[in-house]
This record gives structure tokens, C-alpha cells and sequence, in this order.
């Protein structure tokens, strides 16, 4: 029996090709996702709570929780991409023998993200 | 182009020697080489020690997969003058234990593939008599793509939750599971069901993506393994719904 090289992958994987690197960033993106949907929930309850609001209002107010929030659009807006991205893998649609092109799919996608960011964005500020 | 490609090749003589090392060889610059032909010469003319494994030469048997400067490829498709370096590093399949030099043990793999039942399931075969099960271009048109694996396992090297994690199924085991389970003459989703959605099947992954960019078939086991999430997600959904009814 020859005794077999086992070569382990070292924890800095991630750092030695760009694509691998890519997805780290990816993953740790839904981080930023989670972490303003925590700060929506906690919004909410604070709306429904009139004591609490106006410290929620203040705590949003403060220069460094804008730039925290310009931060988190960008990351949150790359993590939007990476999955209009993905939808094409999961969405395989067919029209008779001939597959519906993936960049049709992650188009029609990528528009329906933008009306509906419209639609949001004009609910609100309308 | 330089007259001279040194390639760099990595060494694991475990009769001999404890440690891996590389060894240098310089060969001559040819315009319609392919890394495979350099290995070829080296071994012919430089260094007949040398192991690595190639058959067809023209990338159908998937046995010349190794690692092209740090990427995986088929060397028998990969061209010297691709790579405008004066250095090429050749190097075994990541993720997989080496026998010795470039020749890896793809046990593991060759293991793995048969446990997704990669062959046509039918509930009750029907009679010879009544002829063979006919598909239109359509149907096979649905599930061809995932059919021309050739087993290179490059789609292992390139991953690297199985290579974290040498007990996920992985991307070509995954994606036969997937052409089979789309193919119109098949009835075994279910019986595929308990090793495809087990914790080291699909739900292991991911989708880092970098198995269907390195495919030399461009099967995309990526694109199949995410399809088998949907797909399996959308029975046990199903069978909420309508537990009686059948997938």
C-alpha cells in the first residue's frame, strides 16, 4: 500500500482566487441584509410604540447612521445582483425544445426588482 | 512567445520521499502544443519517471484533468499559448489524495457517483414487445446538457465545499442526479430523494459557481444542483399541500 499525499485546503482558501472571494463577499452580504431587516423589525415596533419612536428617529438621525445606511444600500444592492444573477439556474424555462435564453430570465428579473423599487420608492416619497 | 516554456511540475515520489517538491523542465515552444503534449515530451525525453494519467487526447475520457496554474483543466485541451507566462505550474487535482506525482486517487468519486442511482428507474418496466420508450427532441432537449459529463472530476477540484468537506456528493454525482431525474422516461425522483436532499447532497452546496466555470462539457453542475433544490423543495412543499396526491 503507497502511502497517499492528503493535501487539506488552508483557511485562506477564499483569499487565493477572485471568484472564491467573490462569494465570500456574497455571504457575507446577507449579513448586512439580516442586519437591516433586524433594524426594519425593530422600526416597526417602534412606530407601534410612541414612547420609543422619537429615540429610533434619533438613533437613525446621527451622520454615522447614514453612512452606515449608504454602506448597507451598496452591499445590500450586490447582494440583490448576486441572486438576479443565481435566478436563471433555478428558473430554467422552456419554450417548446428551445431554452428561454438566462440573460432574458435574470433581465426580466433585474426589471421587475426596479419596478417595484419604483413603485416602493414613490409610495414613500410621493 | 518565448522558445522555451519551463513547466513547473509538481513531484510525489511516495516510495522514496516524504515531501512533495516541484521540478523544473524546459521544453521547446510549439504554437499547437496543449499542456499534454509538453508532459508527453518530458516523459518521452526528459524524465521518464514522471506518472500523470491520458488516454483519448481529445477530451472525451476526462483522465487528464490536473491542475494548470492553479486552475483545473483538461491538459489535453489546454493550450501552451494560452498562457503568455515563461512558467506553467502543473500540479494533481486539488481536493483529492495523491498516489504519486500527478496521478490522484479518484476513489472517492468513483464511489459516489453510483449512489444517486444514475440509470433509468421505471415503477413497472414494460414489456420488450411493446417497443422501446420514445422521447421527442423536446424532451431530451430538457435534460442533455447534464448528460455530457465526462467525469473529470475538475467540477471537485474547483469546489470548495467538497474540498472543505470531502463528504458532500458533489457537483457531477448531483448533476447526473439531476439529468435522470429530468429525463421523460424516468420514475425514480423519489428514490433518488434520499441521498440527492440528504445534508451532504444538495443542501451542502453553496453555489460558489466554480464548478460549471471550469466544466470542459459545459454541463453546469451548479445550475443542476440548484435546479434539484427547487425541484425537491417544491415536492415536500407539494406533499403539505396535498399529502395525498403523488409527486
Amino acid at each position: 500500500m503507497t502511502r497517499e499525499l492528503s493535501r487539506p485546503l488552508p483557511r485562506s482558501w477564499w483569499l487565493r482566487h477572485a471568484p472564491y472571494f467573490q462569494f465570500m463577499i456574497r455571504e457575507l452580504t446577507s449579513l448586512v441584509v439580516l442586519t437591516y431587516a433586524g433594524l426594519m423589525i425593530w422600526g416597526l415596533w417602534a412606530s407601534g410604540d410612541g414612547g420609543s419612536f422619537p429615540s429610533f428617529h434619533d438613533f437613525l438621525s446621527s451622520p454615522l447612521n447614514v453612512w452606515l445606511h449608504m454602506a448597507m444600500l451598496v452591499l445590500a444592492l450586490y447582494h440583490t445582483g448576486t441572486w438576479i444573477a443565481l435566478t436563471p439556474k433555478v428558473l430554467v424555462l422552456w419554450r417548446d425544445d428551445e431554452r428561454i435564453e438566462p440573460d432574458v430570465i435574470a433581465g426580466a428579473n433585474a426589471v421587475l426588482f426596479l419596478a417595484v423599487t419604483g413603485l416602493v420608492l414613490w409610495l414613500v416619497l410621493g | 512567445m518565448p522558445e522555451q516554456t519551463v513547466f513547473e511540475v509538481f513531484r510525489y515520489l511516495p516510495d522514496s520521499e516524504t515531501e512533495p517538491r516541484f521540478d523544473s523542465y524546459e521544453v521547446e515552444y510549439h504554437d499547437n502544443w496543449v499542456v499534454l503534449d509538453a508532459l508527453n515530451h518530458v516523459k518521452e525525453h526528459q524524465d521518464p519517471t514522471l506518472s500523470y494519467r491520458w488516454s483519448c487526447r481529445m477530451g472525451v475520457c476526462g483522465s487528464c484533468g490536473m491542475m494548470v496554474n492553479g486552475e483545473p483543466k483538461l491538459t489535453c485541451e489546454t493550450f501552451v499559448r494560452d498562457y503568455d507566462t515563461e512558467t506553467i505550474k502543473i500540479e494533481p487535482l486539488t481536493h483529492f489524495p495523491v498516489v504519486r506525482d500527478l496521478v490522484i486517487n479518484m476513489d472517492d468519486f468513483i464511489e459516489k457517483l453510483p449512489t444517486v442511482s444514475p440509470w433509468l428507474i421505471r415503477e413497472e418496466e414494460k414489456d420488450l414487445a411493446e417497443g422501446e420508450y420514445l422521447q421527442t427532441p423536446a424532451e431530451v432537449a430538457h435534460y442533455k446538457r447534464f448528460s455530457m459529463c465526462i467525469n473529470c472530476m475538475l467540477c471537485y477540484s474547483a469546489c470548495p465545499v467538497y474540498g472543505l468537506d470531502s463528504t458532500f456528493t458533489g457537483p457531477a454525482a448531483l448533476a447526473l442526479a439531476n439529468r435522470y431525474n429530468l429525463d421523460s422516461r424516468d420514475q425514480g425522483k423519489e428514490e433518488r430523494a434520499a441521498v440527492v436532499t440528504a445534508h451532504e447532497g444538495i443542501w451542502e452546496c453553496t453555489y460558489v459557481g466554480e464548478c460549471t466555470q471550469v466544466c470542459p462539457k459545459d454541463v453546469d453542475p451548479a445550475g443542476a444542483i440548484q435546479m434539484l433544490k427547487l425541484s425537491y423543495a417544491l415536492d415536500w412543499a407539494r406533499s403539505f399541500v396535498m399529502p395525498r396526491s403523488r409527486r
